[in-house]
Order: C-alpha cells, then sequence, then structure tokens
C-alpha cells in the first residue's frame, strides 16, 4: 500500500475532518451517501449509512455475510430499481449530482458506474460481442474501426488481449472462470465508466487467477474509482485504500485500509478483522 | 364377475402383506438374525407374487375372450357360412354371440345357430374356468410360496425395486408399443392404398376426386395430394402469423415487465384459452369470424369468402397462443437472471436487454416451441372441418376456401365406408404423410430445446 496511514473515523463523520490526514483522504469525493436506507418490503438493509468515496482509488467494503453490503453497492447504479418491493431513501451524490433525482437518466448512470458481479457472467456472445455490446448501446464508435480500437483497448486494459487476440470471434462462455471475470472487467472499461463497482469479483476464482486480478484493479485505480465487495481481509488489505466495515445493515467504521487493519476504533471491527466472528 | 375375481385377488395380496409381514418378523426373533430388509417390504413381496402372476393371466384371459369365443363360433357354423364373404361371416356371428348371450336376436334362431350358440356357452363356461383356477392356483401358490422363502436374508428391498423397475417397465413400454402398433397399422392400410394408386400419383397429384370412382366401375379417381397440402400449409402459415407475434410478445410482456400480480392472474387466463375444446373454436371460427371477415371484405371491396383458410388459420393462430406464450415464458424465465442484470447494469434498457441477450439466449428454445405449435396447427381438425369450406383445389389464395389434410381424413371416413376401397384408404396415406410431419417437426424440435437446456446447466 503507497497510501499514507489515516486514523479511521466514526461513523457519520465529516470529510472534512479526513481531509486532515493523508493524501488519500485528500482526493476529490466521487461519491457520496448521505443517510441512506434501504428496504426489502419491511426488511430494513441497510441503516442511516453515509460515507464519502474519493476519486481514484480502491474502496473495499467489509463485513459479515448478510450484513448489507451487497445492497448498498446496488444502490450507487441503482441496480436496486430492478428488484421487486426495494425502497432506497436517502441522498446519493455522484460529483455532486443527486442520482436518484428525477431527472437523472438511469442509463446514463450506469454507464457513468459500471459493475462487476460475483459470478462470471459474459453473454453467449463472442468475445468481441461481449466487449463491444455496451459501447454500441451508448453508441460509442461510429466505425467499425472505432470500435476495434475500443475493443482492444479494454481487452488490454483488463489484461486479457494476449489471451484472447486471436479467438474474438469465439464465444465469451468458453474462456476459463477467471478470463471470463476478465472479460466481464474489459465489458465494464469498455463504456469508459467513472466507477466500477465489484461485487465479490474474485469468489468464484482460484488464487492465481485472482491474483490477476487483484493486479488489474491496483492498475485500474490509475483511472476509476473502484468499490469492491470482498469477505477476503486479505484481499481487502492488498487491493484497497479505504476499508468501510458493515455489520446488520450499519456502516460501523470507516478509514484508511491500513488503519483499519492495524488500528480499529470499534471492537467490532476489531472483532470481526481478526476473525473472532463473522 | 371380473371386478369380483379382482377384488377377491386384492383381498389375498393384503392378507399376504399382513402375513409376510408378521412372519418376517417372527423369522428374525427365532433366528436371532437381524433382517435384510424392513418387514413391510417381506410383506410387499409376497403381496406383489402373490397378485402379478394371477393378474397376469386374468388380464390375458379377458382379452382374448371373446376373440376365441368368436372362433369357436364360426367354427360350429355350417361351411356355407364359413366359406362365405367377411359381411355374411361377421353378422352369422354377431348373432350367434348374441344367442348364447342370451340378449336376443331379431327373426327366428335356427337349429344350426343353437347349436353353435350353445357349443360357444360351454366353451366360455370351460374357459373361464380354466383361466379362474389357474389365476387361483398361482395366487395361492405364490402366496405360501414366498411365505415360505422369508428367512431373515431373503434380500426383500432389491427385489421389490426390481419388481417396480420391471413394472415401470413394462408400462413405458405400452406406449411405444402402441406407438409402433399404430403406425404399423396405418402402413399396411396405406400400402393397400399403394396397391390402387401409385405412390407418384399420390403424392405428386395435382387433382383431388376421390369420389369419381364410386359412380364409375373400375376408376380409382384422382389422388393428388398437392391440393390437400397446400391447404394444410395455408392454413397453418396463417396461424402461425397469428400466433408467433402475438404469443411470443405475450411471453416477453409477462416475463419481463408485468408485476407479480399481474403475472399470477394474466397466465392463467391465457392458459385457459388452451382449455377451450376445438369444436368451440371451430363454431365460433364459423358463426362469428367468417361472416365478419367477409363483411369486412365487402366493405374494402374485397372478395373473402365467409370459410376460408384465412378464416380457420386466424382461429387456429388463437387458439395456439397460449401454447406458444406460456412455452416461450417459461424459457424466457429461465434465462438466468445475471445475464440480464449484466446488460442492465452496462446501461442497456429493458427492451434492448430482451432483444440483445435475453432473446437471442433464449432463441433455441423459442424456436422449438415454434415447431412444436407449428405440428399442432397441422394435425388440428376440428376448426378446419368447420370454417375452410372443403375445397380440394389446387389453389393459394387464402381468401378462398380450401381443404387440408385432416379435413379430407375426415371426409374419407366418415359416412359409408368400404374399407376395402381407395375411398377410405386413402385416409392411412394421408394420416400417415400428416404424422410423419408432424413427427419430423417434433423431433427437430426436441434437438433444438435439448441443445438449450443444455447451455445452462
Ligand atoms: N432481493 C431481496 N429481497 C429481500 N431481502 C433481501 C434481498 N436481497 C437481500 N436481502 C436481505 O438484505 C440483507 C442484506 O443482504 P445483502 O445481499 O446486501 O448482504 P451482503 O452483505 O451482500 O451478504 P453476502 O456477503 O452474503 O453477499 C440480508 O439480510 C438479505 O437477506
Ligand atoms: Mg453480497
Amino acid at each position: 500500500m503507497d497510501q499514507p496511514a489515516s486514523p479511521p473515523t466514526k461513523m457519520g463523520v465529516s470529510v472534512t475532518s479526513r481531509a486532515t490526514e493523508g493524501s488519500a483522504a485528500a482526493a476529490p469525493v466521487k461519491v457520496s451517501a448521505q443517510n441512506v436506507d434501504v428496504f426489502y418490503g419491511e426488511k430494513h438493509a441497510i441503516k442511516g449509512v453515509s460515507i464519502n468515496i474519493p476519486e481514484r482509488s480502491v474502496t473495499a467494503f467489509i463485513g459479515p455475510s448478510g450484513c448489507g453490503k451487497s445492497t448498498f453497492l446496488r444502490c450507487i447504479n441503482r441496480m436496486n430499481d430492478l428488484i421487486e418491493g426495494c425502497r432506497v431513501t436517502g441522498r446519493i451524490l455522484l460529483d455532486d449530482d443527486d442520482i436518484n433525482d428525477r431527472s437523472v437518466d438511469v442509463v446514463l448512470l450506469r454507464a457513468r458506474v459500471g459493475m462487476v458481479f460475483q459470478k462470471p457472467n459474459p453473454f453467449p456472445k463472442s468475445i468481441y460481442d461481449n466487449v463491444a455490446y455496451g459501447p454500441k448501446i451508448h453508441g460509442l464508435a461510429r466505425t467499425r474501426a472505432e470500435m476495434d480500437a475500443i475493443v482492444e483497448q479494454s481487452l488490454r486494459k483488463a489484461a486479457l488481449w494476449d489471451e484472447v487476440k486471436d479467438r474474438l470471434k469465439e464465444p465469451g462462455t468458453g474462456l476459463s472462470g477467471g478470463q471470463q471475470q476478465r472479460l466481464c472487467i474489459a465489458r465494464a472499461i469498455a463504456v469508459s465508466p467513472e466507477v466500477i463497482l465489484m461485487d465479490e469479483p474474485c469468489s468464484a476464482l482460484d488464487p492465481i487467477a485472482t491474483a490477476r486480478i487483484e493486479e488489474l484493479i491496483d492498475e485500474l485505480r490509475q483511472n476509476y474509482t473502484i468499490i469492491i465487495v470482498t469477505h477476503s481481509m486479505q484481499q481487502a488489505a492488498r487491493v484497497s485504500q479505504q476499508t468501510a466495515f458493515f455489520h446488520l445493515g450499519n456502516l460501523v467504521e470507516t478509514g484508511s485500509t491500513e488503519f483499519m487493519f492495524t488500528n480499529p476504533h470499534d471492537q467490532r471491527t476489531q472483532d470481526y478483522i481478526t476473525g473472532r466472528f463473522g | 364377475m371380473n371386478l369380483l375375481l379382482i377384488a377377491i385377488l386384492l383381498a389375498l395380496m393384503a392378507v399376504g402383506y399382513r402375513l409376510g409381514t408378521r412372519r418376517s418378523r417372527r423369522v428374525s426373533t427365532e433366528r436371532k438374525e437381524r433382517l435384510h430388509s424392513l418387514p413391510q417390504h417381506y410383506g410387499t413381496l409376497v403381496a406383489l407374487w402373490c397378485g402379478i402372476p394371477a393378474f397376469i393371466v386374468l388380464v390375458l384371459w379377458m382379452a382374448t375372450q371373446s376373440g376365441y369365443l368368436e372362433s369357436v363360433a364360426l367354427s360350429e357354423l355350417p361351411a356355407a357360412v364359413q366359406t362365405a364373404d367377411e359381411g355374411t361371416k361377421l353378422s352369422a356371428v354377431t348373432r350367434v354371440m348374441a344367442i348364447a348371450d342370451g340378449t336376443g336376436v331379431v327373426g327366428e334362431v335356427s337349429a344350426e345357430e343353437q347349436a353353435a350358440a350353445d357349443a360357444v356357452a360351454q366353451a366360455r363356461l370351460i374357459r373361464t374356468l380354466a383361466a379362474v383356477a389357474l389365476a387361483a392356483a398361482l395366487a395361492i401358490g405364490g402366496f405360501l410360496f414366498t411365505l415360505r422363502r422369508i428367512t431373515p436374508k431373503l434380500q426383500a428391498r432389491d427385489q421389490i425395486e426390481f419388481v417396480v423397475k420391471a413394472l415401470l417397465f413394462v408400462s413405458s413400454l405400452i406406449a411405444i408399443l402402441t406407438t409402433v402398433g399404430i403406425v404399423l397399422s396405418m402402413l399396411t392400410e396405406a400400402i393397400r392404398f399403394f396397391s390402387f394408386v401409385s405412390p407418384i400419383d399420390f403424392f405428386f397429384g395435382t387433382e383431388w376426386r376421390p369420389t369419381f370412382s364410386s359412380t364409375g366401375a373400375g376408376g380409382a379417381g384422382e389422388y393428388g395430394l398437392l391440393p390437400l397440402l397446400l391447404g394444410t400449409l395455408l392454413v397453418s402459415v396463417i396461424a402461425m402469423l397469428v400466433a408467433i407475434p402475438v404469443g411470443l410478445m405475450t411471453a416477453i410482456y409477462l416475463a419481463n415487465y408485468a408485476s407479480p400480480r399481474l403475472r399470477a392472474t394474466a397466465k392463467p387466463i391465457i392458459e385457459i384459452l388452451a382449455g377451450i375444446p376445438t369444436i368451440v373454436y371451430g363454431f365460433f371460427a364459423l358463426v362469428t369470424v367468417g361472416p365478419a371477415l367477409h363483411g369486412l371484405g365487402e366493405t374494402l371491396g374485397i372478395d373473402i369468402s365467409a370459410t376460408s383458410a384465412l378464416t380457420a388459420g386466424l382461429v387456429m393462430g388463437i387458439m395456439i397462443i397460449p401454447f406458444i406464450s406460456s412455452i416461450a415464458d417459461d424459457i424466457i424465465t429461465q434465462v438466468p437472471r445475471s445475464l440480464r442484470d449484466g446488460s442492465l447494469g452496462l446501461g442497456a434498457t429493458k427492451s434492448e436487454t430482451i432483444r440483445k441477450v435475453i432473446l437471442p439466449a433464449a432463441l433455441p428454445g423459442i424456436v422449438g416451441a415454434f415447431l412444436l405449435a407449428v405440428s399442432r396447427a397441422i394435425g388440428e381438425t376440428m376448426i378446419v372441418v368447420l370454417a375452410a369450406g372443403n375445397s380440394p383445389v389446387l389453389q393459394g389464395n387464402p381468401l378462398e376456401a380450401v381443404s387440408t389434410v385432416t379435413v379430407t381424413i375426415v371426409n374419407q371416413l366418415t359416412g359409408d365406408t368400404d374399407f376395402a376401397s381407395p375411398q377410405s384408404l386413402v385416409a392411412f396415406a394421408l394420416g400417415l404423410t400428416l404424422f410423419v410431419m408432424t413427427l419430423a417437426l417434433n423431433v427437430v424440435a426436441l434437438y433444438i430445446v435439448r441443445k438449450y437446456r443444455e447451455q445452462y446447466d
């Protein structure tokens, strides 16, 4: 981790207090959630969560299973809209624009905030078409050559180009699990998002494929704001600059990864990180 | 009588079950050995060995009884009758059987007939007694034998498994044998037909005039399949033109847009369409749709007959909608949610997701559904009988009356039929053609559907 440590802050503490500490916090805020609640029917899945996510860095969401990490992640590109009976309240700002505002086109929002899922889910199309899917929908390429360039660039950024450049016409479902996940990352990158959400992107992969994806995430943070949900403390420690700990729908604690792992304020964070529960 | 026998047999089986269960327990305690299977298994085994062989004998006996008795009746009748033609023989035998049953016959009973009837009655008595005795012997024998065989080592559970497997096998065999039987009988009758009319004239003939020969003596009439095939094709194509878009869009709406509550009410309502008897569709076509189309044609200045390929096809299409929509709905909802989310997460709209991801992924299955629907359309009879107009002329205008293969089969088999003439036999050739067509479609459809299934398992 090349970021200097900053002390963790209690939930609800404002950005400014954190901005005085270390360079990670000094980066401008990309996504800001203010008092977000999520309900599944009667179930209160996220309880008054407020968090600031700095630009061009990796933020890890950790916490025991069922604590609401995925739910909160889905709020950020409004994928919860698709779930029957799910209700989100509070404000989520992307570059100071409320994403739940009526004027916001969810299609454009999802182009700005891309998502990589837990299980690799390539479309049953060719590798090329998988990557070209998003750009085609959003009209990002006017000519075939432009599209070829986007596809190549995205695959290169996803560290997959060398493995697939001779088989772009073959189905994406024919790749290995790790390759499929990188294909999904390439697919997300192809629409040039500003934020990439990753929900346990390595949980279906072996250690070698995981290492490759982690390397990739580390490179991507040059250009993108990345939020990653993970169950692996080591992974959070390896790839993220900030860590947020969720517990039973609450955001317990958030701060620089190094500090969270060495000197957390909250007993629950301490217990979770040291493996006493989870 | 037969019911009583079966009831007795069942009672015997119940007793066998009880005794077998009890004996297995006793044997186990006496010999201080653990039973291989549960006591109930031993009881079941006794019941099965008691029931199944006897049951088979009874069924065989019942199935062959009347054929046997008729042959006895015929052999007892005078030689003059035995050498007469089929019709005479049949009526003579029927008379004898009626006398033997005591149901009474028209006219005087001749001495020969009475003698034959007595012989039949006697044969019946002997045969019945023999069958019942054999069944009883088998039942009691199986009962006692199995009961004696019970030891703790007897692998009753495995033997029951075997019997169950055999029963299941026989059941599936029945379905298969029936199919083979139907096909074979169609095939033999069709071959008889082809001894009157050459296959080339049948399959490539463009004229359909089967009634010609019934007035003339030698001429076989014209049996060209093509006008009928074209009619079937016209009606089916119109039906599919109605059913595919409407059914598919219904499925897409139900699977992707409708709220769960709407879906839960709409789906059963649409499926009620599938439960309406086709004859009802038929007179709906005849009474409502046909005249309406005719009227529409008049206002537009087009000549539309009330009974036409269009009328029949339209109504048949409506009938097939639920068929397509429910299969397509199942297939669309089977497409993994992760694919849908992946597309939506990239900023695709719902309809883009459906067009570019869901439908391509579901396409093979949907094509399978289409093919199954086509084979239904081809085989559908009642609607076309009533609404297609029955005009077997080679013409491609959907606004005119047509005739189809199914309608023609109905026509050839209703009224006075003589199963030795090409007029009736042609029905088998037509049926066989229809069967081969739908079979081919089904095979292709199932192949496609299966291929699709493999993709996501
Ligand atoms: N579609 C849904 N309908 C109803 N309740 C849901 C739904 N999705 C999640 N929940 C509930 O909301 C809570 C948070 O779920 P969520 O999936 O966000 O947890 P998570 O932290 O991602 O867990 P995991 O680490 O196991 O993925 C859980 O109690 C879950 O049961
Ligand atoms: Mg989750």
